[in-house]
Formats: C-alpha cells, sequence, structure tokens
C-alpha cells in the first residue's frame, strides 16, 4: 500500500477511463492516440502489400483477380502516404516530444491538436468505407482522366478521406509553427533547438503551405466526376497533365513531409550513443530548411515523359539535383558525429545507422532518376518503387521505428528487452533489403509498375523480392510483442536511462502531465555530450 | 498472355537502339558514382562506429574544423552533380528533337491495346515493324486515358496525353522483336497492354509493308472463323444458343449484368481472348476462351471478318 501511495502522478497513470483518453487535450495522450491508430493503419496497409507481393510470385495473375489487384495497391499507396507516412513521426514522436524538448507545458493549441487527431479518425472512417464498399484502382496518385472520366471505385470516398485527413496534417503543422516560435523556455535560443524540433519545424512549414494545394487539387477530381466541369478532361478545354503538375507541387513536398522528421530522429539518436556533439549544427538546421524550401521547386521531375517542355524538365532536373545537395551534408555529417565519438549499439542506434545506409541508397538513386536521359527508361518501373520505398520505409519507417525505441522509455517508464529490440532492427534491415534490392534490377530491365501479370523473364527476381517480404513482416511484428510485454512487465526505466542531454530526459519518466515540475532554464547548447564531461553537465542536474 | 510475350532469343535487356549504347553509358556511370559512394559512407560510418566503440581506448580529442569540411564535402557533391545532369540533360533534349528524315509511323494507344499506322497506311495491332539503321518517329495518341508508349531495348518512353499528340522517337540498331509496354497506369488490363517492336533489315521492311496478302483480310478470318470452329456456334442455323455476329460491328450490345458496350475491335478482341468476362445480356458463359490458340495476326483477321459482316470495310 505505500508503494501505492508513493508512486507518482503521471500523464498515464492520473485518469485511466475512455472518456478521458478521447477529450484528453495533452499532447502526450493526443501522441497514444496517433500511435494507437496509425499502428492499425501501417499493418493494415502492409496486409496489402503482402497480397501484391504473394501474387507477384508467379507471372501469371493467379492469387487475385486483376480488379481486385488494382484496388489493393492503391489501397496500400493511399493508406501507406496518408494515414501512416505522413503523421507518423510528426503526429505521434513530434506531438509527444516538441512541448517536452523546448520545456513548455503543452503544444500551443490543445484543442486544436485533439481535432487534429479527430479529423484523422474522420478521414480514416472514409478511407475504410471506401475499402469496405469495394475500393478503388486509380493509385495512390489518381491521375485524370481515368480517376475523374474512367474509373468505376470509390473515387469521391477515397478523396474525401485525403481531404480530411490533409486537414489534420494542415492542423498540426500549424501547431508546430506556433508552439516553437512561442514556447521556447527561457534560454532555449534557436540556435540551441534540438534538430528533432528544427525538423519538424521544416516539416510543418510543408504541411501548412502544401497541403491545401492537394485538397484543391483532389476536390476539383470530385467535381469534375460529380459535375462533368472541363478541369482536367480535354473534351471540354481542360488538361489532364494539369493534374499531374498540381498532384505533385503538394506531393513531392509530402515526400520531403515523410523524410525530414526521420532525419531529426536519427540525429538525436546519433549523437546519444556516439555520446559526441552533432558534426555541424548550424548545417544540419540549414540543411533541413534548405531542404524543406527547394522541395517546393522540384515536382516537374515526376512529368519528364509525361508532357512537359523539354526546358521545363531541363530546369527541374537541375533543381533536383540542388536539392540533394543539403541531403548529402546531412549524411556525411552523421557519419562525421561518429568520429572520435565513444559509440554503443543499442536498438535505437542500429536503426538510425540502418537509416543512413537505406537513405544513402535512396538518395543516391534519387540522383539516377533526377538524371533525365535515365529517368527517360526507368519512370514508372520498378526501379523507382524501389528508389522511394528505400526513402520511405528504409528511411522513414528506420527512424520512426528507431525513435519509438529510443523514446519509449520515456512514454512508458520501462525498458524493452534490448536483444529483441536488436533481433527485430536487423531483420527489419536484412527483410528490407531482400524486399527491396531486386526491384532496382526489375526496373532497369524495363518491368513496369502497377503491373499485375508480366513476361516470365522478370520472374526470378520478383521471387527474391517476394522472399524477402515475409522476413520484413516478421521484423515489423516483432516490436509490437515486445513493446506491448514491456509495459507490464519490462523494467523501470528512470528519468534518463540513456544519460541523454535533452530537456525531455531531465523529467520523470512518464513525464508529470504539465511536463516538467519547475520552469526549466537552458543554459547550453542541445548536444552537450562532451567528452571529457564539462562543468555544464554538472550544473545543470 | 505472359508465354506469348516471352522474348526467348534475346538477352533480358538487350541494347536496339543507337541511343541505348548512350544512355547505358550514363546508368553505369551512375551506378559506379553511387556504388563508390555508398562503400565510402558506409566505410566511414562502419569504420568510426568499430573504431571509436565504447570502451576502446583510442584518443578523442578532436578540434575537427567543421565548416570547412562541409563547404568541402558540398561543393563536391555538388561538382559531381552538375556533370551528371549537363550529360543527362544533353541527352535529353537530343531524345526530344526527331531527325528531319525520320520515318513516320502513326500510333494510337486505347484501353488495352496499341494501333500502329504506316505511312502507307498499313496497319498492325500490338505489333510494331521498324527497319533497322532508320530514324523513325513514332507520333502518339490516345483515346481514352494516358498511356505511355516504353520500349526497354530502345531506352525510350513517352506518355499519350489526351488531346495532344506526342513523339517519340528512335533508331533501332539490333535486329528482333522486343518488348513494347504500357507503362502508365491506364485501368484494368494495364499489364496486358502489351505489344511488340519487330526489328528487321529495310528491305524486308519494305517488303513486309508492301505485302498486302498479309494484311488482315475477310476472307482469311471467314477460313479462321471455321477452321477454329467458332461457326459452330456463331454460325446460322447453329443449334448452340450463341450471339449472332451479322451486323454487330459498332453498335452498342447490352451484357449481362446491366452494363452496355460498343462492339469495337477491343470488345471483339477482349470476346475471343477472354469471353467469360464481358457476357451478352440473355447468353450462357459457356465459349471457352482462345487465348494461346489465337495470335495477334490471327485477332485481326477474325475481326476484319466480324466487321465485313456490318459491310464495312476489311480492316481494322
Amino acid at each position: 500500500m505505500t508503494a501505492d501511495i508513493s508512486v507518482r502522478k503521471n500523464y498515464l497513470n492520473r485518469d485511466y477511463s475512455i472518456a478521458s483518453w478521447l477529450t484528453t487535450i495533452d499532447h502526450k495522450r493526443i501522441a497514444w492516440l496517433y500511435l494507437v491508430s496509425i499502428t492499425a493503419f501501417f499493418f493494415f496497409g502492409g496486409a496489402a502489400a503482402t497480397l501484391i507481393r504473394l501474387e507477384l510470385a508467379t507471372p501469371a495473375g493467379d492469387v487475385v483477380e486483376t480488379e481486385t489487384y488494382n484496388r489493393l495497391f492503391s489501397l496500400h499507396g493511399i493508406v501507406m502516404v496518408w494515414f501512416f507516412l505522413v503523421p507518423s513521426i510528426p503526429a505521434t514522436l513530434g506531438n509527444f516530444l516538441i512541448p517536452l524538448m523546448i520545456g513548455a507545458r503543452d503544444v500551443a493549441f490543445p484543442r486544436l491538436n485533439l481535432l487534429s487527431w479527430y479529423l484523422y479518425v474522420i478521414g480514416g472512417t472514409f478511407t475504410l468505407a471506401m475499402a469496405i464498399a469495394g475500393g478503388v484502382d486509380t493509385g495512390w496518385t489518381f491521375y485524370t482522366p481515368y480517376s475523374s472520366l474512367f474509373a468505376n471505385g470509390q473515387v469521391v470516398l477515397a478523396v474525401v478521406g485525403v481531404i480530411v485527413a490533409g486537414f489534420s496534417s494542415i492542423l498540426t503543422g500549424l501547431n508546430f509553427i506556433v508552439t516553437v516560435h512561442n514556447m521556447r523556455a527561457p534560454g532555449l535560443h534557436w540556435t540551441r533547438l534540438p534538430l528533432f524540433v528544427w525538423a519538424n519545424y521544416a516539416t510543418a512549414i510543408i504541411m501548412v503551405l502544401a497541403t491545401p494545394v492537394l485538397a484543391i487539387t483532389l476536390l476539383l477530381i470530385a467535381l469534375e466526376r460529380i459535375f462533368g466541369i472541363g478541369i482536367f478532361d480535354p473534351k471540354v478545354g481542360g488538361d489532364p497533365v494539369l493534374f499531374q503538375h498540381l498532384f505533385w507541387f503538394y506531393s513531392h513536398p509530402a515526400v520531403y513531409i515523410m523524410i525530414l522528421p526521420g532525419m531529426g530522429v536519427v540525429s538525436e539518436i546519433i549523437t546519444c550513443f556516439a555520446r559526441k556533439r552533432i558534426f555541424g549544427y548550424d548545417g544540419m538546421a540549414f540543411a533541413l530548411l534548405a531542404i524543406a524550401l527547394i522541395g517546393f521547386l522540384v515536382w516537374g521531375h515526376h512529368l519528364f515523359v509525361a508532357g512537359e517542355s523539354v526546358y521545363a524538365g531541363v530546369i527541374f532536373s537541375l533543381l533536383s539535383f540542388m536539392v540533394a545537395v543539403p541531403s548529402g551534408i546531412k549524411v556525411f555529417n552523421w557519419a562525421a558525429t561518429l568520429y572520435k565519438g565513444s559509440v554503443s549499439f543499442e536498438t535505437p542506434m542500429l536503426y538510425a545507422l540502418g537509416f543512413v545506409g537505406l537513405f544513402t541508397v535512396g538518395g543516391l538513386t534519387g540522383i539516377t532518376v533526377a538524371a533525365t536521359a535515365v529517368d527517360v527508361h526507368v519512370h514508372d518501373t520498378y526501379f523507382v518503387i524501389a528508389h522511394f520505398h528505400y526513402i520511405m520505409v528504409g528511411g522513414m519507417v528506420m527512424a520512426y521505428f528507431g525513435g519509438l525505441h529510443f523514446w519509449w522509455p520515456k512514454m512508458t517508464g520501462r525498458i524493452y528487452p534490448d536483444r529483441w529490440g536488436r533481433i527485430a532492427a536487423i531483420t527489419i534491415f536484412v527483410g528490407f533489403n531482400l524486399t527491396f534490392f531486386p526491384q532496382f534490377v526489375l526496373g532497369y530491365l524495363g518491368m513496369p509498375r502497377r503491373y499485375h501479370t508480366y513476361p516470365d523473364e522478370f520472374q526470378l527476381l520478383n521471387v527474391l523480392s517476394s522472399a524477402g517480404a515475409p522476413v520484413l513482416a516478421i521484423g515489423y511484428l516483432l516490436p509490437l510483442v515486445y513493446l506491448l510485454y514491456s509495459l507490464k512487465w519490462g523494467p523501470v526505466a528512470g528519468p534518463n536511462p540513456w544519460d541523454a542531454k535533452g530537456l525531455e530526459w531531465q523529467t520523470p519518466s512518464p513525464p508529470p502531465e504539465h511536463n516538467f515540475d519547475r520552469l526549466p532554464v537552458v543554459t547550453q547548447e542541445p548536444y552537450a555530450y562532451g567528452l571529457p564531461k564539462r562543468d555544464s553537465d554538472a550544473a545543470r542536474s | 498472355m505472359a508465354g506469348m510475350d516471352a522474348v526467348s532469343d534475346t538477352p533480358l535487356l538487350p541494347q536496339a537502339s543507337t541511343l541505348a549504347e548512350r544512355v547505358d553509358a550514363l546508368f553505369f556511370t551512375l551506378v559506379g558514382v553511387d556504388v563508390v559512394m555508398v562503400l565510402v559512407l558506409s566505410g566511414l560510418i562502419v569504420g568510426f562506429a568499430v573504431h571509436y566503440r565504447r570502451g576502446a581506448r583510442v584518443n578523442r580529442t578532436t578540434d575537427a574544423p567543421e565548416t570547412k569540411t562541409e563547404i568541402v564535402w558540398s561543393l563536391g557533391l555538388l561538382a559531381v552533380f552538375l556533370a551528371i545532369f549537363v550529360w543527362a540533360a544533353h541527352l535529353y533534349v537530343e531524345e526530344a528533337s526527331p531527325p528531319n528524315n525520320a520515318l513516320e509511323i502513326h500510333a494510337i494507344g486505347k484501353q488495352w491495346m496499341w494501333k500502329f499506322q504506316h505511312q502507307n497506311g498499313r496497319r498492325e495491332i500490338n505489333e510494331l515493324h521498324v527497319p533497322l539503321g532508320v530514324p523513325v518517329k513514332v507520333v502518339l495518341a490516345t483515346q481514352d486515358v494516358i498511356h505511355s508508349f516504353f520500349v526497354p531495348a530502345f531506352r525510350v518512353k513517352q506518355d499519350l496525353v489526351p488531346g495532344r499528340f506526342r513523339t517519340v522517337w528512335f533508331t533501332p540498331s539490333r535486329i528482333g522483336r522486343y518488348h513494347l509496354f504500357c507503362a502508365e497506369y491506364c485501368g484494368l488490363d494495364h499489364s496486358r497492354m502489351r505489344g511488340r517492336v519487330i526489328v528487321m533489315e529495310p528491305a524486308e521492311y519494305e517488303a513486309w509493308l508492301a505485302d498486302v496478302s498479309a494484311e488482315p483480310s475477310p476472307a482469311q478470318g471467314e477460313k479462321l472463323f471455321s477452321s477454329l470452329g467458332c461457326i459452330a456456334c456463331h454460325g446460322a442455323g447453329s443449334k448452340v444458343a450463341a450471339p449472332p455476329l451479322a451486323g454487330i460491328f459498332g453498335k452498342p450490345v447490352p451484357l449481362k449484368g446491366g452494363r452496355t458496350v460498343i462492339a469495337d475491335e477491343t470488345y471483339i478482341r477482349d470476346s475471343i481472348l477472354t469471353p467469360e468476362k464481358q457476357v451478352v445480356a440473355g447468353y450462357e458463359p459457356i465459349m471457352p476462351s482462345f487465348a494461346g490458340r489465337v495470335n495477334e495476326s490471327d485477332l485481326t483477321r477474325l475481326i476484319a471478318y466480324i466487321k465485313s459482316l456490318s459491310g464495312e470495310e476489311g480492316r481494322p
């Protein structure tokens, strides 16, 4: 009994009722609401991917009907992009950590934050309804005039779902921007901001500026389908390529929504497990903003063979090479951060190192597809599929898992079994490469994407890829088991199990409802992993 | 279908156009750059991680000049990237400008087939015959959605955009039969919208072009109609309940399930290859598939015959 009394009140144990969760305006609880919902969508989208890989194990269409196959890859794309990747790190770890990292009680607009989650759920409900009503076969890209005039599926339900979820990400972005500007603790200058916060700040800018264009574009599709307005239909004066410009004006920056937060996570993890300051803090923060801004000017590289002018193609190619430079700086700086560090290899670090390797491959093959003449050949083939999965899955999902493992003790107050964590990280790395590396070769050989059946000579590489999928699936299921196990049986973590330097580690785990008992005052840079120890470390605790 | 498309006499990805070698030269240079970069970076990461692992007794005092190092590798990357950009853009601009003397062939994409028409009017479906060593310009149009003309062996690809004419050009440099794919998702049978490009000696091409007997004629179609046994069910006086074919071409056909389709080339083609998919209202789905039993040329002949039953000219 005495133990019970001595247990501190924290954000988790203050109230266990379901109502307290569904009406919470605590950013930490909202992070959990998102975590549970995006996990469900992750496995839903993953199930679609599993069926796709099963079908592609043989050249003939023998597992599912062609129509089913087309609906599966569309569902996989829509769910994974808008209901997992876009909200993944910002809405879970970002929501949980940004106020903690800047020494604030909550985000600037806690009610708006809860509204964001409800919008996400409503958008998700539309998407589930769309899937139950038969789905769509447009691909996640909804290209016109197929989507507006030809497709038979639930296109309107699908775009409404995406539009609503889009507003959720606009509001999250808005919340983050205002929070970071106005709510930093005394002494936390911009130059002392953790890179995770910088990364989410850069992401928030893209969310706020690009997502409205997506909403407008998809609304135009719905209007064209329902009222026959000639926006994209050439028969009534429209232009189908206009859709591609509008769509990629959002969706290319959205690729950076899906990678910048991962870069932030990895910067936190590598500094902590190398016990070293980040190499080139200013350059790292500047690179995040540069990627976010230049990222708005490269959308035309999706249209090299789609009917944009040759000159536009050349300019967009040049800009695409430009946006790769800051990404290159980041990779080199992560490597340089390890130099003269004191490196250890716990689970989060394995994910972070895996991220750097896979992101490098994804980035370099991005250079390959930015090279116009080569893109003409590999565009719309499996080369592109492999390339963006190296960024989205090899990059963002690895970073998300790394972050989840790094901050799990903070979020739950418990430690998971590190051995199982490492096994899962290595399984995911191996399974990922087995699944996606053969697809580079397939694409170069000419296998087009979105093919239900394919010529016999592509089978060997497809079988390799399909063989990787179950390994990857096991890798993703393992954390579900041992993380849940740790909630009840994991050892108590204490405030700072990794001996990390961020403000979030200066408060108990799990944190109290209002994050800090006393207003923190920041007196030093974010990554004061000095070797030897600095005086300021002692002063701080 | 997959079996019909197999191209067994060629390597996995032949270089069959003058462009192919040059794209490959750039591509494999890029692969080389990628491999070097991956080796250098993973070497640095693994090397540092192992050398400076916790507990190792190594010198950890550092005063690395951060900004200077960053500037050096940014400029290095920029230089490499600009070189790749210029090389690729040079090729891309050339790909966009066909020579004036190029042989012009017209192509139409529709869900889910390719139709070509040569300069003397000869037409073909899902096959494209081209002469070796002669620049060929294909003018692309689409009847419905966006498609994409993709011949991997030539390293060319160009989308077909509704409401516009697009062009793609190449100079075939190797005799053989190569895949033609639709690369832009175009609906249900996107993955079956495949064809073949056949590169022939110029003299052979001229002979092929002039050979009107190879043109699908209603008479040849009629022969196939009886030899394949179509006549047993669709012929006049047949006891089997099969829809009559006289006069149907170009007319709306009510389907089981309430939909209606126009009996055009695609519909007839589909009805021969996948009869169970679009069954005429009021009939049982008893027709067997002829996929694998009739090739593309036979299909065009059968279509020509069925067209002639509606008093149309016997050309697809």
